[in-house]
């Protein structure tokens, strides 16, 4: 196995399964160090159970590697003093204050001056004169700052973040990457799961899992060229029509509504064109030739992991 | 996949019988939610059967079968007339003979028997020379009830000792007494008994909740997740969630105890320090159980259903309501395995009797392995992962 130094979390071939339905489907992964790892795919399509098989609250049916170059099935607790690990519903003690929340983590992970370094992390978070208000009551944002604080407090190599995100407003959000990059310069790995297409495209690398199985991976630029999709945007009148019209046509593999736009794409150019001719010179329509954005490829695989996977 | 199917035609709403058809769907509703919970399903059965067979089987206000000690200082024909009259009443059962009255009075004391039978030095040539010698038989009054029926059949015992013993023949007069005395309550006082019981009733109650509810809490609120993250063992986790509560246990009983004193002059003979040691590990026992019941569940919900299914027979087979004696040997059996069982009769035998740790070994070790037992449990049960 590839124990190198720069690579951070290293697994071949994860697979998991509950109670007779996989989950996780021969998953394998490499995530380099310091970097950004964007992790995408579907409700239910097995990124929270790959995230707690790389930290050791779940073990694989079958698979092995190594995360911080420690085995996953034989290392955890070594791995667990190494790794923040944020779960997607918030977890830390809702009757707790921030400090105490914090010192609690502090004390559990053996840091020296506890209170010390709740006080440092409280000030790095702006949470200066909310130290004693409780942790339940804090908003959603800062609920998520908290959350982030109480995981980089003990100085993990690796952060796992599983949908930091979700239901935060758009400036948390935009904070909240900003910190996890300026930590990732400061060396960390970040392994981070989102639907946001806007996060997708901020982090360095980015793979795409449905239905436990990985379909794709790279930088968003790998991604959107591997897709060979094609992408026509329509604008007009009685979009509504046109949907119902063009589903399921010889070569159009997807049809979403964007607004006041309709994107139309698939795989095989010339049968796409074909279907879609018959609309090209209708009045009221406007027709034009796009790049595929991340979402449009997100949405596709997804559309075909269905066929494939869900019989 | 791109849009909804309307196809279908929108379904029509009507008010008539909106009072009924709402409180329907709202039963229809109860009915799948309670068939799913299967322990609320378990202790809808199970309470019922529980309490029926327990009171119908293992309970028996007037207990026969007592153990008994037997101190001989003669062994008369006549003596062993009257043990076996004894016996023949069916309230008691000779199960220790000493010849010293030290041992005869720790029998007592470490509650391993409840009455104790005294044939003194010289008894039939007394009898026969008519000089009326006492018989003593000194009860553990501790629990008036166990006691009361048995000590009423003394009255009809010479007679029927003597009719069966054709070498004195059956004189007119009585022969010899019985003397009866009831130890350590003379007065029969039910609060002398009760007090102590409840000391041990109220910290079993609980305690168990406290510690039942500690880890289901944990999951129930999403934190047990980022726990296990962290590096942080079973062992650790439980001795944290359960020495807070010791302290807390502690207060009760110092409290209820307080009260006991103050308020209905319950004797506190005993040494005060050994009752406190002895509570703690009575406190810590029952917390080690209420935190492997908290391993065994689901939520908090089941938490509570299964410290009531381990309260119950506490309360029922311990000897707190009934006589332990007076229980069948089955029944025993599983109060042997209770740990209020083992606190009554510490704490009744410091309080009401002035016991020593000489007197409460088997008892002592009985929590100590109660608690060895629920601790090995409750960390071999943890999970340390979500699988």
């Amino acid at each position: 196995m590839n124990a190198g130094n720069d690579i951070a979390i290293d697994v071949k071939g994860l697979t998991k399964s509950f109670g007779g339905r996989e989950v996780v489907h021969d998953l394998s992964m490499q995530v380099k160090r310091g970097s950004i790892y964007g992790f995408l795919g579907p409700n239910g399509s097995g990124k929270t159970t790959t995230i707690r098989i790389l930290c050791g609250l779940l073990t694989p049916d079958s698979g092995e590697g190594t995360c911080l170059g420690y085995d996953i099935l034989k290392d955890a607790d070594k791995i667990k003093r190494q790794v923040g690990y944020m779960t997607q519903r918030f977890s830390l003690y809702q009757d707790l204050s921030v400090r105490e929340n914090l010192e609690f983590v502090a004390r559990l992970y053996g840091l020296t001056d506890a209170r010390g370094a709740a006080r440092d992390m409280i000030n790095r978070l702006g949470l200066s004169g909310r130290e004693e208000q409780l942790a339940g009551e804090l908003s959603g944002g800062w609920k998520q700052r908290l959350a982030l604080g109480a995981c980089t407090l003990p100085s993990p190599k690796l952060l796992l973040l599983d949908e930091p995100t979700a239901g935060v407003d758009p400036k948390a959000r935009r904070d909240f990457w900003n910190e996890i990059h300026a930590l990732a310069a400061e060396g960390l790995t970040v392994l981070v799961s989102t639907h946001y297409m806007d996060e997708a495209e901020r982090c360095h690398e980015i793979a795409y899992i449905a239905y436990g199985h990985l379909l794709t991976r790279g930088t968003v630029e790998e991604v959107i060229a591997g897709s060979a999709l094609t992408t026509y945007t329509v604008t007009g009148e009685d979009l509504n029509d046109l949907t119902g019209a063009l589903t399921g046509k010889p070569g159009v593999d997807m049809v979403a509504p964007f607004g006041t736009s309709l994107h139309v794409s698939g795989r095989d150019v010339a049968a796409l064109e074909a279907s879609i001719a018959p609309w090209r010179d209708k009045s009221g329509l406007h027709w034009h030739k796009s790049a595929p954005s991340l979402e449009d490829v997100f949405i596709e695989l997804m559309g075909r992991s269905k066929d494939n996977f869900q019989g | 996949m791109s849009a909804v199917d309307r196809s279908a035609p929108a379904h029509e709403i009507r008010e008539r019988f909106g009072f009924w058809k709402r409180s329907y769907a709202m039963l229809i509703k109860e009915f799948i939610q309670l068939r799913r919970d299967r322990v609320s399903f378990a202790m809808i059965v199970m309470l019922p059967v529980m309490q029926l067979l327990l009171f119908g089987y293992a309970i028996n206000t007037t207990p026969h079968n007592l153990p008994s000690a037997v101190l001989l200082q003669e062994d008369s024909d006549l003596a062993r007339s009257v043990l076996k009259a004894m016996e023949n009443t069916a309230y008691f059962r000779f199960i220790y003979e000493v010849h010293d009255v030290d041992d005869f009075d720790n029998l007592l004391k470490s509650g391993k028997v409840l009455f104790g039978v005294e044939i003194p030095r010289g008894f039939e040539r007394a009898v026969r020379r008519g000089d009326k010698p006492a018989l003593l038989v000194a009860a553990d009054a501790t629990d008036p009830v166990a006691a009361s029926a048995a000590l009423g059949s003394l009255g009809m015992l010479v007679q029927t000792a003597l009719a069966h013993d054709l070498y004195i023949g059956n004189p007119p007069e009585m022969p010899f007494e019985i003397r009866a005395h009831a130890r350590y309550n003379p007065a029969a006082n039910s609060s002398l008994n009760i007090v102590p019981g409840l000391v041990g009733t109220i910290l079993t109650m609980t305690m168990l909740i406290f510690t039942a509810l500690s880890v289901t809490r944990e999951v129930e609120r999403g934190t047990m997740e980022a726990l296990l993250s962290m590096p942080i063992k079973p062992v650790e986790v439980m001795f944290g969630k359960i020495i807070p509560y010791v302290l807390v246990g502690f207060i009760q009983a110092f409290l209820i105890i307080g009260i006991g004193v103050l308020l209905f002059s319950v004797p506190l003979f005993g040494n005060v320090l050994l009752l406190a040691l002895l509570s703690t590990l009575f406190i810590a026992t029952n917390l080690s159980i209420g935190y492997t019941i908290s391993t065994l569940v689901l939520n908090q919900l089941q938490a509570m259903q299964m410290s009531m299914m381990f309260f119950l027979p506490s309360i029922l087979l311990s000897g707190f309501m009934f006589p332990f004696a007076g229980m069948p040997v089955w029944a025993q059996y599983v109060g042997e395995c209770l740990p209020l069982t083992h606190y009554l009769r510490i704490v009744r035998a410091i309080m009401l009797k002035g016991a020593t740790m000489q007197n409460l070994r088997y008892d002592t070790l009985a929590l100590a392995a109660l608690m060895l037992v629920a601790m090995t449990i409750a960390v071999t049960r943890f999970r340390r992962t979500l699988d």
